[in-house]
This record gives structure tokens, C-alpha cells and sequence, in this order.
């Protein structure tokens, strides 16, 4: 009973693990998501798959690190994962706030000197 | 030499026209830049019928911004002096001769105009005294140099402050940050005392909501500021 109750879980983690690599191959196909961020969700969605197949290597690490409970031992590095990806935007974040500040200024600049040069005309027409 | 005077605005519409008469009233010969930083209210267009220099930001980019847009104008344009004043009419306009004086005669590269210096009578709320407070004894202890007024955003710079600022000022609360930021490259900071008026129009930039974020963040930013050598000015120019 015990087999066959694990045999369908994985099924179940086999093919959403799929799903979700396909979904992020569509998103960038589609040009949604920067293959460069893809890339990092690519990457975690194959090692979800991978320890999905290979339930036994998940129990392996887990116990080789001192967890009792392999799943747990998912949680974490799930969790990590999460931690670093969200690190990683807000220094993405943190750059583009700075490039829209510099092109927000840039435009107050161009703007001034096209008034500027309108201005000049309108009094040569006089 | 070339001076300028820098007035960011936002949403000031009832005073900027005045501060701006004040100021050519004051100093004739310096020219005015207000840099509008995405004001809803009618500053735009009653800036447009002043005489002067106006730069519009597209959407609100925060004072930091506003006034590092003065600063890269200044550069661009050769300017010898340029100091900024508000445009809420909290700085007085017969005060700048007072925050501008020092630097015409060399005698430093930035002056902050300070309402404590010398002088007790403050009448500020609880928290921003206590905040006040808490940045005086941080300057003081990453510095060893004491500034009573780091937050006051009525100061004078010479061209080579200028060229250093246009460069690097925060986005946010960007005073107390570029005091630490200025001594810490090597810039000659003197405080002169200043009178100015309790505010009549608009509200601070610092709201009593923000102010736990403001002293955090200001705090941490002069932390990491203090940690950081002196070599910013080489890179990025």
C-alpha cells in the first residue's frame, strides 16, 4: 500500500515539475522573461524533476547533512533558493531604479534644451 | 564667478514665485534653475512666466534627485558656486550672502546653513529633536567632527563639490548622507549659523510616518558611508 501511495506522488511531482519547465520555455519563447532570468528558474524547475525521479538521492543527501526528514531537507533548499532569487532581484531592483532616475533626468535635460531652442526661434520670427 | 541657485520643487505652487523673486532680489547677478520634480499642483506654469531656468522631471524622482539635477546642470554650465535653497520659504533669502560668503572667499568647499549652531532655541517636535540628536552624536562619532545641522538642506558648494555631487547624492533624504559622504573625500565642510522661518507652506519631505524609515535609513546609509574608502570620486568620474 505504502509503494504505491509513493509511486503516485511522484507521478504527481514528475509532472508538475514538466509543467513548470515548459511553462517558463513558453514564457521565454514568448518573450515574457529575459532568458537570463529564465535561466535561474530553468535550473531550479530540472532539480525539482531531478530529485523527483531520483527520491532515493534526495533521502541519500538529506541524511548525509543530518536530517532525519528528507522532506524538510526540500523545504530548505527551497528556501534557500527563494532567499537568493529574491536577493538577486532587489540588486536588479535596486540597479533599475538607478537607470530610470538617470533616463527620468536626461529627458527634464532634453526637454529644457527643446524649449530653450523653441523659444529662440520664436523670437527670431519677431 | 558664475552662481547658481538651485530651488527643487514640489507641489509648491503659493511660494516658489516668491522665493525665486527673493532670491534675484538678493543676488542679481545669480542665475535661478528650479528643478520641478513632477509637481502636480500649477508650479510648472507659474515658473514658466518667471525669467528663469526650469527643468521639469517627467514623474516625482524625490529631492535627492531633483537637487542632483541641479547639480549636473550646474556642471554642464560651468558653475563656480552653487548653493540651494527651498522653495517653501523656510530659507531665507538674506541669508544665503551668509552660506555663500565663505566659499566666494576659499575658504571651504561646502557650507551648510544651520539653525543650531550657537543656539538652543528650537521649538521642534520631541522626535525630531531626538533625531536631530541621534545624528549629531553619529557625526560626531564617525567623524570626530561635530555638525549640528546635517539634515538642513540650505547649502553652498563650490565647482569641485558640484562636479562630485552630480555625480553621487542619493536619491531619499540625501542630506545627512553626502555630509558624511563630502568629509569623508576630503571636502571642507564648515557650518554657518543661518536664521530660518518654521514652514508656512507645504509639509516637509520627512512626515512623521516616514521618520522611523528616514532615521533608519539615513543611519545605515552613513554607516555603510563611514565603511567605504575614499575611492568613489576616482571611479566614477
Amino acid at each position: 500500500m505504502k509503494e504505491v501511495e509513493i509511486f503516485r506522488i511522484q507521478i504527481i511531482a514528475i509532472a508538475v515539475s514538466l509543467a513548470l519547465i515548459f511553462f517558463i520555455i513558453n514564457l521565454i519563447k514568448k518573450r515574457k522573461l529575459k532568458e537570463k532570468y529564465g535561466l535561474l528558474w530553468i535550473l531550479a524547475s530540472f532539480s525539482i524533476l531531478f530529485l523527483s525521479i531520483r527520491r532515493d538521492l534526495l533521502e541519500k543527501t538529506a541524511y548525509f547533512i543530518g536530517i532525519d526528514y528528507p522532506p524538510a531537507a526540500l523545504f530548505l533548499a527551497a528556501l534557500f533558493f527563494g532567499f537568493l532569487l529574491f536577493l538577486y532581484f532587489s540588486i536588479v531592483i535596486s540597479d533599475l531604479s538607478e537607470k530610470t532616475k538617470k533616463l527620468a533626468q536626461e529627458i527634464g535635460f532634453l526637454k529644457f534644451e527643446l524649449e530653450k531652442k523653441k523659444s529662440r526661434k520664436r523670437k527670431r520670427k519677431k | 564667478m558664475k552662481i547658481l541657485a538651485i530651488i527643487p520643487a514640489f507641489n509648491e505652487e503659493k511660494t516658489v514665485v516668491k522665493v525665486i523673486k527673493e532670491v534675484k532680489k538678493e543676488l542679481p547677478r545669480c542665475d535661478v534653475l528650479v528643478v520641478n520634480d513632477g509637481s502636480r499642483d500649477k508650479t510648472k506654469e507659474k515658473v514658466e512666466k518667471e525669467s528663469i531656468d526650469l527643468i521639469n522631471l517627467p514623474y516625482n524622482l524625490g529631492i535627492g534627485a531633483a537637487v542632483q539635477t541641479g547639480f549636473i546642470f550646474a556642471k554642464e554650465n560651468n558653475y563656480d558656486l552653487a548653493f540651494q535653497i527651498d522653495a517653501d520659504e523656510q530659507h531665507l533669502a538674506n541669508q544665503i550672502k551668509k552660506i555663500i560668503k565663505p566659499i566666494q572667499e576659499k575658504k571651504a568647499d561646502v557650507i551648510i546653513g544651520s539653525r543650531f549652531l550657537g543656539k538652543n532655541s528650537f521649538n521642534y517636535s520631541f522626535t525630531r529633536r531626538l533625531g536631530i540628536l541621534i545624528f549629531q552624536l553619529t557625526h560626531q562619532l564617525l567623524l570626530g567632527k561635530k555638525i549640528t545641522d546635517s539634515t538642513s538642506g540650505f547649502r553652498a558648494y563650490n565647482k569641485k563639490t558640484i562636479n562630485f555631487l552630480a555625480q553621487n547624492y542619493a536619491d531619499d533624504y540625501p542630506e545627512p548622507e553626502a555630509v558624511i559622504k563630502l568629509i569623508k573625500n576630503g571636502f571642507k565642510v564648515i557650518e554657518v549659523f543661518v536664521r530660518m522661518q518654521s514652514r508656512k507652506q507645504g509639509s516637509s519631505s520627512i512626515s512623521s510616518l516616514n521618520s522611523f524609515y528616514y532615521m533608519i535609513k539615513v543611519l545605515l546609509a552613513i554607516g555603510i558611508q563611514s565603511l567605504q574608502k575614499s575611492k568613489l570620486y576616482n571611479e566614477r568620474s
